[in-house]
């Protein structure tokens, strides 16, 4: 490469080192992206992927190394210096601004002073243009997470950046949501822009990248041209090892099989005039099986969960039944203690606590569930116990750290998300209920988590898992039941299940017309 | 109708400080930050105005000095939280001690001295109209500051692009400052117009409801300030009305005691903060309304990670 072609590259980085304790976050960084290019970012969690994309936003300080804009040696020291440099970018968790309006949102990060009646005509017309329709009167605290995301997208647009930086873009979109967002991307490549693009699917990955740049543990592993290479190869270059492909055993006679969870025609009022009521949805799940449920986002996945977690209780005590026992009048914990075991979506603030180490959290789930382990007489907590069962935890699931015993906000999301299945696993619960298992979490690490969810039902366990990744569903699940406008369809059985059936219903065809086996037994 | 005329103008006299500290609050709170220090700026823009007054002889540099010393004492605050990112409500509560100790020294040798009150409105020909007169052309310059502050910082806050942003930090400082926006450049500023806020107020006090200097004369009315700012949902126009409800029990109160009527003063008094727990009860009731109005971040200190 000739020093010419250098000086044609948008951005150029080199030897960028970012340390954090003992923890070297990002180890002496070299990253070209040239002009018009959509160009990957690759790695596993805690591979440094988002520390590095934060120097280049301003948010964080490198501790070294030098970037280069157009050529120009440039220091970025805050988000406000790299939008005004032509960087922009759309968050892996959303910046946005719950009380105000989508329009609001979009005024406050365009320096041009115009007003706000403008920006809104102005965000209407630009979305519709890039197929992202966005009503820019709504208050942001009333949309989906799917409609944040375009409000992210379409603010980032604005400010005609000549880099965009998208973390995690497509995690929380629907399949034909992120094929807008493709051609916007392709739209956005053809018109002279470049494209810093993190993602852990790596089918897209392949489908729209030009180049890609491969992390691991905070050190360039390699660059390839991911249309060339295939997922399997990816993801061995992000892991630096073959990663397992998910193993699920057919099970026999899962008729006769006792069903652990039970739901009899649960209904709930909308709690919210913005919430989806839940009407009248039964499910079994017996000792032994997976069932997944399918849905887009918003339809009444979150209220599900939530009343058969018992974070909501219900007015019928029979409409959730665990191990037999009606269980709708029970709180969590008193869930917990029939054998349930629950993975909330929300890792930060509902998952964990966010500044409590990983022992401390461990023992909020658990304390009542294994008092005798942690809890000593009056009331002592067994400190050493619970840092051991952490660990033990942690050293299961294999959850990278910068700690012995961090608090749990400074994990990276995925991260997070091991040990907070981990610490249910842990307990080998005979009901599993998880919300969005592998939501953000990279290739290696997600099937680590869908191999143990298997794995425990094998074992013996009813396991009933939520998730927007139909990929997911298909790989783990033995039926697969569909969630639309607060309906739950009859689960259909994994052999006759397609992504095309699936698709239908999750679009709102007739629930229930396919006959499940299980129901009549 | 001379009896009405006079309540009328002493509930305006009682409910201006109110209205004018809980703006200055309002503001300092939407932009996320809890300033519990309302009463020692107060106290402290009181004893500042007195001040000024008694040495210069013109309420209108007393005036002035309200104001100014009111904007330092908050600076102290924006100082310890902002950039050294101590406990706001901590801090805000030894703000208010700091205050009322430090007045009451400062103002040791004003204490039974002769205050000079600032002039009432008198516009020949306008403020002698009847009734309408002396209540829309007659009162003191304080009133109408407080009623132009109410106005302007309602349009600031909802019609301007820095009003925006400064909601928006209010909202999540954390997103705010993503987008490049000055976090801390704006806290300081909402404090120290909070500030000024509450040193007027203070100066009210001191040089037009009684020109004097007693010591503790603010009487726990920063307090009212702080709770109205709730009352009202962190909006301005409520603020206004709340203000003068307030200032009506206050006065009411005093009335009530004058007439040998038996309801306890200490239950009369006590009604601001009833009432603000009513309200604050009702509006939880509605998680949107609430979700809208109250700032998301306030009373979180903001560290940027480096």
């Amino acid at each position: 490469m000739s020093a010419n072609q250098d000086a044609t590259n948008l951005l150029e980085v080199r030897g960028l080192t970012k340390i954090f304790g003992t923890l070297t976050a990002c180890d002496h960084i070299d990253l070209d992206i040239a002009r018009g290019e959509i160009h990957a970012l690759l790695g596993e969690n805690g591979a440094g992927k988002s520390t590095l994309v934060k120097m280049l936003f301003g948010s964080l300080e490198p501790n070294s190394g030098e970037i280069f804009w157009n050529g120009q040696a440039v220091r970025i020291s805050s988000p406000g210096v790299a939008k005004k440099l032509g960087i922009g970018m759309v968050f892996q968790h959303f910046s946005l601004f719950e009380a105000l309006t989508a329009a609001e949102n979009i005024a406050l990060s365009l320096d041009d002073g115009s007003p706000i009646s403008s920006i809104a005509a102005k965000a209407r017309a630009l979305s519709y243009s890039y197929g992202l329709p966005l009503d820019p009167e709504s208050l942001v605290g009333d949309l989906s997470v799917g409609e944040r995301q375009r409000i992210e997208i379409i603010r980032c647009l604005l400010q005609t950046p000549q880099l965009i930086i998208l973390d995690e873009p497509t995690s929380v979109l629907t399949p034909q949501e992120a094929d807008k967002l493709f051609q916007t991307l392709e739209r956005l490549r053809s018109e002279g822009k470049s494209i810093l693009y993190i993602s852990h699917r790596l089918e897209e990955v392949k489908r729209i990248c030009d180049r890609a740049t491969v992390l691991r543990h905070g050190k360039v592993v390699g660059h390839c041209n991911p249309r060339e290479e295939t997922a399997s190869s990816l993801a061995r270059m992000m892991v630096g090892n073959e990663v397992q492909a998910v193993v699920r055993a057919p099970v026999d006679g899962i008729e006769t099989a006792q069903p652990l969870l039970e739901i009899r025609n649960l209904s709930r009022k909308p709690a919210t005039p913005f919430s989806i009521p839940l009407k009248g949805i039964s499910l079994n799940v017996r000792a032994g099986e997976v069932i997944g449920i399918a849905g887009v986002a918003g339809n009444g996945q979150g209220e599900f969960f939530e009343s058969v977690s018992g974070e909501v209780l219900q007015q019928d005590a029979a409409s959730v039944r665990i191990r037999g026992k009606d269980a709708g009048g029970l709180t969590i914990t008193g869930r917990r203690l029939l054998g349930a075991a629950f993975v909330p979506e929300e890792r930060l603030g509902h998952g964990a606590a966010p500044r409590m180490k990983l022992s401390e959290n461990l023992l909020l789930s658990r304390h009542a569930t294994d008092g005798k382990a942690f809890v000593g007489t009056g009331g002592m907590v067994k400190s050493g116990a619970i840092y051991a069962a952490a660990q033990r935890i942690i050293e299961a699931m294999d959850v990278r750290k910068s700690a012995p015993d961090p608090e749990a906000a400074a994990l990276s999301g995925g991260n997070l998300q091991k040990f907070i299945v981990g610490r249910e696993l842990d307990r080998r619960p005979s009901v599993m209920v998880v919300n969005q298992p592998t939501w953000g979490v990279d290739a290696g690490a997600a099937a680590h988590i869908r191999q143990a969810l298997i794995e425990l039902s094998r074992s013996g366990s009813a396991v009933l898992v939520i998730s927007q990744d139909l990929d997911e569903l298909f790989e783990i699940s033995d039926a697969i039941a569909v969630m639309h406008n607060g309906e739950l369809s009859k689960p259909l059985p994994i052999a006759e299940a397609t992504f095309e059936k699936v698709g239908l219903l999750m679009g709102g065809a007739e629930p229930g017309h396919a006959e499940h086996t299980l129901e009549t037994a | 109708m001379d009896i009405t005329v006079n309540i009328l103008l002493t509930i305006a006299t009682a409910a201006t400080p109110l209205l004018i500290a809980a703006i200055g609050e309002l503001v300092v709170e939407r932009s996320g930050v809890l300033n519990l220090g309302v009463e020692g700026m107060m106290i402290m823009g009181a004893v500042g105005g007195f001040g000024a007054t008694y040495l210069t002889g013109s309420p209108w540099i007393g005036l002035l000095a309200a104001i100014a010393m009111g904007a330092v004492f908050s600076l102290l605050f924006a100082v310890m939280t902002l950039s050294l990112a101590t406990n706001q409500v901590a801090t805000g509560l030894s703000l208010t001690l700091l205050g009322l100790g430090l007045s009451g020294m400062m103002g040791t040798s004003f204490v039974g001295q002769p205050g000079e009150r600032l002039p009432n409105l008198d516009i020949p020909g306008l403020t002698s109209i009847p009734v309408i007169g002396r209540l829309l052309f007659g009162q003191d310059p304080i009133f109408y500051i407080s009623i132009a502050l109410t106005a302007a910082v309602m349009w600031f806050l909802f019609k301007t692009r820095t009003g925006l942003t400064l909601r928006s930090i209010g909202d999540s400082h954390t997103s705010a400052h993503a987008l490049g926006i000055h976090v801390i450049r704006y806290r300081y500023l909402a404090v120290i117009f909070g500030g000024a806020c509450a040193g007027l107020a203070g100066g009210h006090l001191s040089l037009v409801y009684t020109p004097q200097w007693v010591e503790n004369m603010t009487a726990g009315r920063g307090w009212i300030a702080l709770a109205l700012v709730v009352f009202a949902s962190w909006r301005p126009w409520r603020v206004l009305a709340g203000a003068y409800i307030f200032g009506a029990v206050w006065i009411g109160q005093l009335h009530a005691q004058a007439f040998g009527i038996p309801v306890p003063s200490q239950f009369l008094s006590s009604l601001p903060y009833l009432a603000t727990v009513v309200v604050l009860v009702l509006i939880s009731r509605n998680k949107r309304l609430t979700m809208m109005n109250t700032p998301a971040s306030l009373g979180q200190p903001f560290v940027p990670d480096r």
